[in-house]
């Protein structure tokens, strides 16, 4: 079962880059996230309903999320609404948006059709063991997104929304302006969580319009491990490893919570609880670190 | 080259907190000054600065670049053709990122695309540039700014808007927030390349004898009023005193601490 950890872990790692991106990079807390993934789940679902070709499908999934995310930006943007409740309008707005498009229903099963994972499973079985066909795929596939998004911020654009995050005044100075670099970065990021709620619902067999409730908090949750693992570092590439690495970490905690929680009396509804909980101890031990960093070197210094 | 017209800035206007930070300045930049600004605390300095750079709009008047009209035109779209440093040394440069990604995003201004411009031939570029600060940064290209001094920060920040080769340069009060070794070296940076590179440029100080050692025209701000402005000659016979009681002559006015309201050093 711990290749069910990782795989996991691991089509729930695009959506942490997507929160990493938005949450660390930009500095701009997203919570479009919460509708942007069973989006993606619900487009994926209902192309292939349609016969729609499966990665056609999962394009009109990510095009979707990343219409999502400008939707957010715009109304920040151009509204002046702080950009939390942007997130939260859009989300709640994609809710109905999401019942709307798996024709008025809240659950949709593909369990028969071919999904982008059936047919690899068929083209592999045959040399790989059932097991880690989809692991190895998931593999693959997210190593591809890291690999583009490390590339992308090594590019001008990239450095600059970089900087944005880190000093919006830079980035005007630079003659950019702030609005477009939010809105590519915004929906670059909920684009990538629309293609994890994709994979998700194919992965599970079925997209759901609960599917993404409180996943923004699984996101935080996993990019706060990840940068435990690898305290500083300004280099892209380790940054996003951490974040994926946090959310294979995360899984595994949620994955012992839900099957061996019932020796401590806890059932599946109380994960919600640990997870707010887990979030809580790590700020907490963050926080202590840098009082004892800021305290020793008062101690230096005197 | 750059014109602002009987230009005026209420803030709040219409309620009890209403403010006129700049009542009715007309100002004519010429190509090739070096402008310094003094005044006391909310003479309208700042808001000038603000108002040139874009950073507010006008409640009335105009601003106008070689017969352009740029009253309305929003800040970052200024920023190509105006470089400010601000007195927060942190605020030129972004802390969590290399020296290297710095220059880089400073490298050029305007909209930057999915390219990648950082290549060996940039580094060796950039550190040719830097070894103009004599502070040793040329070595030290990958290392994160948040690890670097105020003073060698804003000397960066200074070097990277000079490379970009702007118009106008804005200076409000950039060596306040320095240590006096510091602030000594940004100033001595900032008069070798606004010499240099021929910039015009304005620059706020509370330091008087700097206001008269630099620049080749002073202008005395109050109430939100230009209230003096020399050049040439007359600024260059300046003293000191000799401002202090010019102060007096044109406001009718005596400060009992008009020393720390424009403050001697």
């Amino acid at each position: 079962m711990v290749e069910a950890i990782f795989v996991e872990g691991l089509i729930y790692g695009i959506m942490v880059l997507g929160v990493f991106i938005t949450f660390r990079i930009l500095d701009f807390p997203d919570l479009t996230v919460d509708g942007s993934f069973p989006l993606g789940a619900a487009l994926m679902v209902q192309c292939i309903l349609m016969g729609t070709n499966i990665w056609l499908a999962l394009l009109i999934a990510f095009i979707g999320g990343v219409l999502a995310g400008i939707t957010t930006a715009l109304i920040h943007n151009h509204l002046k609404v702080p950009n939390l409740l942007a997130g939260i309008l859009t989300m709640t707005m994609l809710y109905s948006i999401n019942i709307r498009i798996m024709g008025n229903r809240a659950n949709v099963p593909v369990l028969k059709e071919e999904t982008i994972l059936s047919s690899v499973s068929e083209m592999f079985s045959s040399f790989i063991p059932e097991e880690y066909i989809f692991l190895v795929f998931f593999m693959l596939v997210v190593g591809v997104i890291k690999v583009m998004v490390d590339l992308f911020f090594r590019t001008d654009l990239g450095l600059t929304m970089g900087a944005m995050g880190n000093n919006e005044q830079m980035v005007i100075s630079q003659g950019v302006n702030p609005k477009t670099l939010k809105t590519i970065g915004v929906g670059f990021s909920n684009g990538l969580v629309a293609i994890s709620g994709a994979f998700a619902a194919q992965y599970l067999g079925f997209a759901d319009v609960g599917l993404g409730q409180g996943i923004i908090i699984s996101g935080l949750a996993s990019v706060m491990i990840g940068e435990f693992l690898v305290m500083k570092s300004n280099r892209i590439g380790v940054l996003t490893f951490c974040a994926i690495a946090g959310s294979i970490l995360f899984h595994a905690v949620m994955y012992l919570g839900r099957y061996y929680g019932y020796v401590i009396d806890m059932t599946p509804n109380d994960l919600n609880l640990i997870k707010g909980l887990l979030i809580i101890i790590l700020l907490v031990i963050t926080q202590s670190k840098k009082l004892k960093k800021t305290a020793i070197r008062a101690m230096v210094s005197k | 080259m750059i014109v602002l017209k009987n230009v005026s800035m209420v803030f709040n206007p219409g309620t009890v907190n209403e403010n006129p930070a700049i009542n009715t300045i007309n100002l004519k930049i010429n190509e090739g000054d070096f402008i310094t600004v003094i005044g006391s605390n909310g003479a309208g300095k700042s808001t000038l600065f603000n108002l040139i750079a874009g950073t507010i709009t006008p409640t009335q008047g105009s601003l106008a670049l070689n017969n352009r009209d740029i009253t309305h035109e929003p800040e970052y779209k200024r920023a190509q053709y105006i470089g400010r440093i601000f007195q927060n040394p942190l605020l030129g440069t972004a802390s969590n990122m290399s020296l290297e990604d710095n220059m880089m995003i400073t490298h050029k201004k305007g909209f930057k695309w999915i390219k990648r411009s950082l290549n060996n031939r940039m580094r060796d570029y950039f550190k040719t540039e830097l070894v103009q600060l004599k502070m040793g940064l040329e070595d030290r290209m990958k290392e994160n700014l948040a690890m670097f001094s105020g003073g060698q920060r804003q000397a960066l920040t200074l070097l990277m808007m000079v490379l970009s080769k702007p118009e106008l340069i804005l200076l409000d009060e950039h060596t306040a927030a320095l240590d006096p070794k510091n602030a000594e070296i940004v100033l001595e940076l900032t008069h070798k390349f606004i010499k240099e590179y021929k910039l015009t440029s304005m620059m706020i100080t509370h330091n008087m004898t700097h206001a008269i050692e630099f620049g080749n025209r002073l202008l005395m701000m109050d109430k939100g009023e230009i209230i003096f402005d020399v050049e040439g000659e007359e600024k260059k016979a300046l003293t000191v005193e000799k401002l202090i009681e010019k102060f007096h002559q044109i406001r009718h006015k005596t400060y009992e601490n008009d020393r720390s309201l424009l403050s001697e050093d």
